[in-house]
């Protein structure tokens, strides 16, 4: 995908949400900076990070947020996700128990959220499942395409040592049931990630974003600190003179 | 890879556990997790800002009526955002000057400002100086907003613009003396009398730009004073038309937005959950904290547990009556009324004092008035809070009556018990202090000034230094 040339941006606010350790923060550090650290603590210090989605007619800015941790005692307040465009709702495919928060989740948003919010089930750490003897099993490794077109083969077959607890069938199922996207990850390998969020900005209809690119996604794009990003009349901009770089802030 | 358990981490301990997530607590948990404490931070409920929380109207009606059912399938119910307790912000005072200081908690919050503040006049009209009919009239904004408002008597305009002079020239900073006059012992009252203002005038200047509930000001040093007009003054000043702002979505945005910045810094948050009791050391300090919260890994299942920690902040509600919390003798009445129409010359956000004057009481009543703008309630509504100092214990509901006929037809009417404001019992300077550190109720004014002012206190008596807002702000920013 080329740089340059006019084509639209809009900023469009994600939610990160799942159970602790999942690997969420691991899939935006693999999406943004295409790194992994393995062992990584969990999220502190991260308010959010922004990236860009080029598609073909136009760039989606993700303003992505993490939970900060917050999720970890069911603590996390309705401004998280208000006005979230976007969410990526994240298990650890090798832990039956994190789909079941999951799915609270989800649940979650539905009534939270905004209603056209683009959910997107995702299913990481794919990396340990087996992907020598496991191929009779609902994912090869060795695909490269998006599980949401090619799981469908899946036939649950849980063998030996696989670390898998969560079929693809499984997910895909619900997935396709509550209308989500849904894919299955490795943050480690990079498997698919990029995948999630270009299939996410894809998701997203461009009459949402007309509409709310300001007032819609916190204090607007990163760094754009005029005044107007407020909506209607009224609106204050505590600090006209902040001009603080949301980027510097994003590790 | 390495499992980060929760619980396990809990078991570290902490440099201090935070309970209660109000205002005062939560700024105090924002500021402490910047400079780098490890901070726990509990509440016994399953939503953020505790008294001062925002709720949905579904939560609303459980809270006061008891009525679990009621419209929580109803997919407007988010769109209620209800302040159990309505206060606005100063544009220039303390609180907006922290919020200005960390991005990261701007980033969570929108501010739209209010857009008059009004007070009452009764019939009788002769009070204030001139006739009319009952009603509320617009504070003025400036000296020659005024110097032609029909709430000033013509004569008396010369008098009041002169007096708001001599106030907005005053510079704290240089100290007590002032033209001659030692504000710190010279009385309010001895001030307005060497300017002849007229009672009125006195009413006006006190409790609507001074925002005093009351006439106690009067017989006190007039430095406070002075600095309360100014600080309206230049409120004002700021965005125009009155001296507040209010957050997008209730004010229960700001207690979360600074659980956030704590999180984002460390901070480890767990609502719903129970504190049971404090553990102390031989040396009678607080040395843990036993909680009961419900296990992250297994759905239902609740773990008792004590967590470490040499130092307690705490919301009045989590210490015992006595030992710890008294009444400060002040109880509140608030009653959130819904309605479905503007309030009557008063506009669809603003607030309006109901001067004691006027009503022949000791204590002003407030009402904010807030709609869909704010993102309080859906299209079509209006929220009107309505407070007061409770002064007779048997009848709230008649003592706040001259406001409900203000506000014309109200569709649901939700009033409580009055709310005891609770003070700290114990001095942090007394030789066995036990480091449990307790905030006061949020107070009965209209504003959130003497939050911030709790929040320093509390600040220093832990730190045993002064809160530097700007190093704050290098701190935060150096993330």
């Amino acid at each position: 995908m080329s740089e340059g040339g006019p084509k639209p941006s809009s900023s469009v606010k994600l939610v990160l949400l799942g159970e602790a350790a999942v690997g969420k923060s691991s899939l935006v550090l693999r999406f943004v900076n295409d790194d992994f650290q393995e062992n990584k603590e969990p999220t502190i210090g991260a308010a959010f990070l922004t990236q860009k989605c080029n598609l073909p007619n136009r760039t989606i800015k993700f303003e992505i947020w993490d939970t900060a941790g917050q999720e970890r005692f069911a603590s996390l307040a309705p401004m998280y996700y208000r006005n979230a465009q976007s969410a990526l709702v994240v298990y650890d495919l090798t832990k039956a128990s994190s789909l079941t928060k999951a799915k609270h989740w989800v649940a979650e948003l539905q009534r939270q959220a905004s209603p056209g919010i683009v959910i997107a089930l995702v299913g990481n750490k794919l990396d340990l499942t087996t992907q020598s003897t496991g191929l009779e099993g609902s994912m090869g490794g060795l695909s490269l395409s998006a599980a949401a077109n090619s799981g469908a083969d899946g036939d649950d077959d849980e063998e030996e040592e696989d670390a898998r607890q969560v079929t693809t069938a499984e997910a895909k199922g619900y997935a396709e049931e509550e209308g989500l996207l849904f894919y299955e990850t490795s943050a480690k390998t990079g498997h698919n990630v990029s995948e999630v969020f270009t299939a996410i900005a894809n998701a997203i209809p461009e009459s949402t974003l007309k509409t709310r690119g300001g007032p819609g996604t916190g204090r607007g794009g990163a760094g754009g600190s005029s005044g107007d990003t407020f909506g209607g009349t009224g609106g204050v901009n505590l600090s006209a003179a902040g001009e603080t770089n949301k980027d510097a802030c994003a590790c | 890879m390495e499992e980060h358990d929760p619980v396990e981490d809990l078991k570290k301990g902490f440099d201090v556990v935070v309970m209660g997530t109000g205002l005062t607590e939560t700024i105090l948990s924002g500021i402490l997790s910047v400079e780098g404490k490890r901070v726990l931070h509990i509440d016994k409920n399953p939503y953020y800002g505790g008294d001062g929380a925002s709720l949905k109207l579904s939560q609303v009606f459980a809270k006061f009526r008891g009525e679990t059912s009621k419209s929580t399938n109803d997919p407007k119910d988010k769109d209620w955002n209800i302040d159990l307790i309505p206060k606005f912000l100063m544009a220039d005072g303390e609180l907006a000057r922290i919020l200005r200081s960390l991005q990261q908690v701007q980033d969570n919050v929108q501010f739209q400002q209010i857009e008059g503040s009004y007070v009452y006049r009764a019939h009788s009209g002769g009070i204030l100086g001139l006739g009319g009919h009952s009603g509320v009239i617009k504070v003025p904004s400036n000296a020659l907003e005024a110097a032609t408002s029909s709430l000033v008597g013509i004569l008396e305009k010369g008098r009041l613009k002169k007096f708001l002079e001599f106030v907005a020239n005053y510079d704290d900073k240089s100290g007590p003396m002032y033209q001659g006059k030692n504000l710190d012992k010279e009385l309010m009252k001895t001030i307005y009398d060497q300017f002849g203002l007229e009672t009125a005038t006195r009413d006006f200047v006190g409790h609507a730009m001074a925002l005093y509930s009351d006439d106690g000001y009067l017989n006190l040093p007039a430095r406070p004073t002075f600095n309360k007009i100014r600080l309206y003054a230049s409120s004002v000043a700021m965005y125009g038309s009155s001296p507040y702002i209010y957050p997008l979505y209730g004010l229960g945005d700001l207690p979360s937005a600074f659980t956030r910045l704590s999180a984002v810094h460390g901070g480890t948050y767990m609502l719903n959950t129970e504190v049971l009791g404090f553990e102390y050391g031989a040396d009678k300090k607080v040395s843990g904290v036993k909680i009961k919260f419900e296990d992250p890994k297994h759905d239902g299942q609740f773990i008792d547990l004590v967590i470490n920690t040499s130092r307690v902040v705490a919301a009045p509600e989590y210490v015992p009556e006595g030992k710890k919390k008294v009444p400060t003798g002040q109880n509140v009445i608030r009653a959130i009324c819904v309605l479905k129409h503007p309030v009557k010359d008063a506009g669809d956000n603003s607030q309006i004092i109901i001067p004691q004057s006027q009503i022949g009481r000791k204590n002003d009543i407030y009402i904010a008035v807030l709609s869909d703008k704010h993102h309080v309630c859906p299209k079509g509504y209006f929220l009107a809070i309505v407070s007061t100092i409770a002064e007779r214990g048997d009848n709230p509901q008649d003592e706040l009556k001259p406001a409900f006929e203000l506000l014309g037809a109200i569709e649901e009417k939700f009033m409580g018990n009055a709310s005891i404001l609770w003070e700290p019992a114990d001095s942090v300077e007394i030789e066995d202090f036990d480091n449990i550190f307790v905030s006061k109720s949020l107070d009965a004014s209209s504003h959130l000034e003497s939050c911030t002012d709790d929040v320093k206190y509390l600040y220093r008596c832990m730190e045993g230094k002064d809160l530097d807002i700007d190093d704050l702000k290098k701190t935060a920013s150096a993330e």
